[in-house]
């Protein structure tokens, strides 16, 4: 998938979701990551405010970008990121209230999400709204996409449900420990583990291929 | 790789790794500007949402005193006041405040008592509905809890143990026993699992009741459901015709 990306635009976006995915790469973002998803439906609600805030405060950091002086940027960051957060705080609370009382406190943390600052800091600072804006849609895609496997998994384990359907009947016995703390950090693991087995294989399968090409040309 | 896109922090500077720093006073007016910005921002949200957002708890504690009250259709909100229950408008929510719930033809069903202490994790706020001439608690509702969620949360996703609450009576006193070992009605099996928060339930709704029910006027003698004039609430439940 990331051949296919020609313009700049599309390599963005593309990176946040497979090569530098920001919780299976950077593994940034690890507090929302594990206290909220243990449904999945919580997670998409966490991966839809995070965007939210990603794309807004990128975009406005792009804008300001030289207006902001170098010793306080950091603050303005913070300023614009948590103006977000409160928007989408007060946005979740009046429209879909069983949500924001299921991820309670985690709302105003994504203030202190460190993806998000991070990206402030690493780009969009430095390049312009265009690509900012594309960038943080690929990272909070990403984001989502973590979020909503890890959270899909221990839904299904922990209670046996997946965004609420019932899967396995009432002989199923949910594996309670998915959906506490623990099961968090076993399912992130887990998953860390394939995908660096992945990324792996990748790099070996690149390597036969670059060594074949080389035996080819030299013939 | 991609991130050296326009290295230019400051165009208009020109020289950037031997800039002058800016003036302190310049950078307090910007961060100055910048949370005034915001602060219209909040603002401004807060304003567009606080409508909605007190509209949706009205509904939903609105929801909740019908749900612990079997049969009734109309409420008011009742104070303590001089040793007497006076009926309040329903925006002046205070601690010392409980829900009277009455039937089509406007006769006293029973309270809905609110009620809160410590659980597991946090605070659990919870609502129940009281009969005072059964000495009965007929419905018991969560309002707020961070109980565990896979265990402390059953308090009100088991539905066997909410149903425990559904016709329960309170004297001697509410009492949890372990799963399986109930002997007399007034006794509630607590959840395995979550032993901690089904205590916590069932007191708050002693603590409650025995701050709340020497203070409750005689049977017979509640406050009637008076025609309500507020044009405030929305509608529904709140006013009542002639």
């Amino acid at each position: 998938m990331l051949l296919l990306g020609n313009s700049e635009d599309y390599e963005e976006f593309n990176k946040g979701i497979w090569r530098d995915n920001p919780v299976f790469v950077q593994v940034l973002g690890m507090c929302p990551m594990l206290a909220v998803t243990n449904s999945a439906i919580n997670a998409v609600a966490m991966g839809g405010a995070t965007l939210f805030v990603l794309v807004g405060s990128s975009f406005l950091v792009s804008i300001f970008k030289n207006l902001i002086p170098k010793q306080i940027r950091i603050s303005c960051f913070i300023i614009i990121i948590a103006t977000f957060v409160t928007i989408a705080d007060y946005t979740l609370l009046a429209l879909v209230p069983a949500v924001h009382k299921e991820l309670g406190a985690f709302i105003p943390l994504i203030v202190a999400n460190c993806m998000i600052l991070g990206r402030q800091e690493a780009f969009a600072s430095k390049s312009t709204p265009r690509l900012a804006v594309m960038d943080a849609l690929g990272m909070s895609t990403g984001f989502m996409i973590a979020l909503l496997s890890l959270g899909s998994i221990r839904e299904i384990f922990g209670t046996g449900t997946l965004f609420g359907v019932e899967l396995f009947g009432p002989a199923w016995e949910p594996w309670v420990i998915m959906i506490l703390p623990p099961g968090g950090f076993l399912t992130l693991g887990l998953i860390l583990l394939f995908f660096n087995w992945m990324t792996q294989r990748k790099a070996m399968f690149l390597e036969q291929v670059a060594e074949a090409e080389v035996e080819g040309s030299s013939q | 790789m991609s991130d050296i896109i326009g290295s230019d922090r400051d165009p208009s500077g020109g020289d950037p790794p031997k800039q002058d720093e800016p003036k302190s006073t310049r950078l307090v007016m910007i961060l100055a500007l910048a949370g005034l910005i915001s602060g219209i921002g909040i603002v401004g949200i807060f304003e567009v949402t606080l409508e909605t957002i007190t509209a949706n708890k009205a509904r939903e504690l609105r929801a909740a005193v019908f749900k612990v009250l079997p049969g009734v259709t109309q409420m008011q909100q009742l104070a303590q006041e001089n040793n007497q229950l006076i009926p309040v408008q329903e925006d002046e929510a205070s601690d010392n405040t409980i829900y009277g719930g009455y039937d089509e033809e406007q006769n006293f069903v029973g309270y809905a008592i609110p009620g809160e202490g410590p659980g597991f994790q946090d605070t659990i706020k919870l609502l129940y509905g009281y009969l005072p001439d059964s000495k009965k608690v007929v419905g018991m509702e969560v309002l707020e809890s961070r109980e565990t969620p896979g265990l402390g949360d059953k308090i009100y996703k088991d539905l066997v143990f909410v149903g425990a609450f559904a016709d329960l009576p309170i004297e001697p006193i509410i009492e949890v026993v372990k799963k399986g070992r109930k002997v007399s009605d007034n006794q509630v099996d607590a959840i395995t699992g979550a032993t901690i928060s089904s205590r916590a339930v069932v007191s708050i709704i002693n603590e409650s009741n025995s701050s709340w029910l020497e203070n409750l006027p005689a049977v017979g003698s509640e406050p009637v459901m008076q025609i309500s004039t507020d044009n405030n609430s929305e509608g529904e439940n709140a006013t009542t015709r002639q």
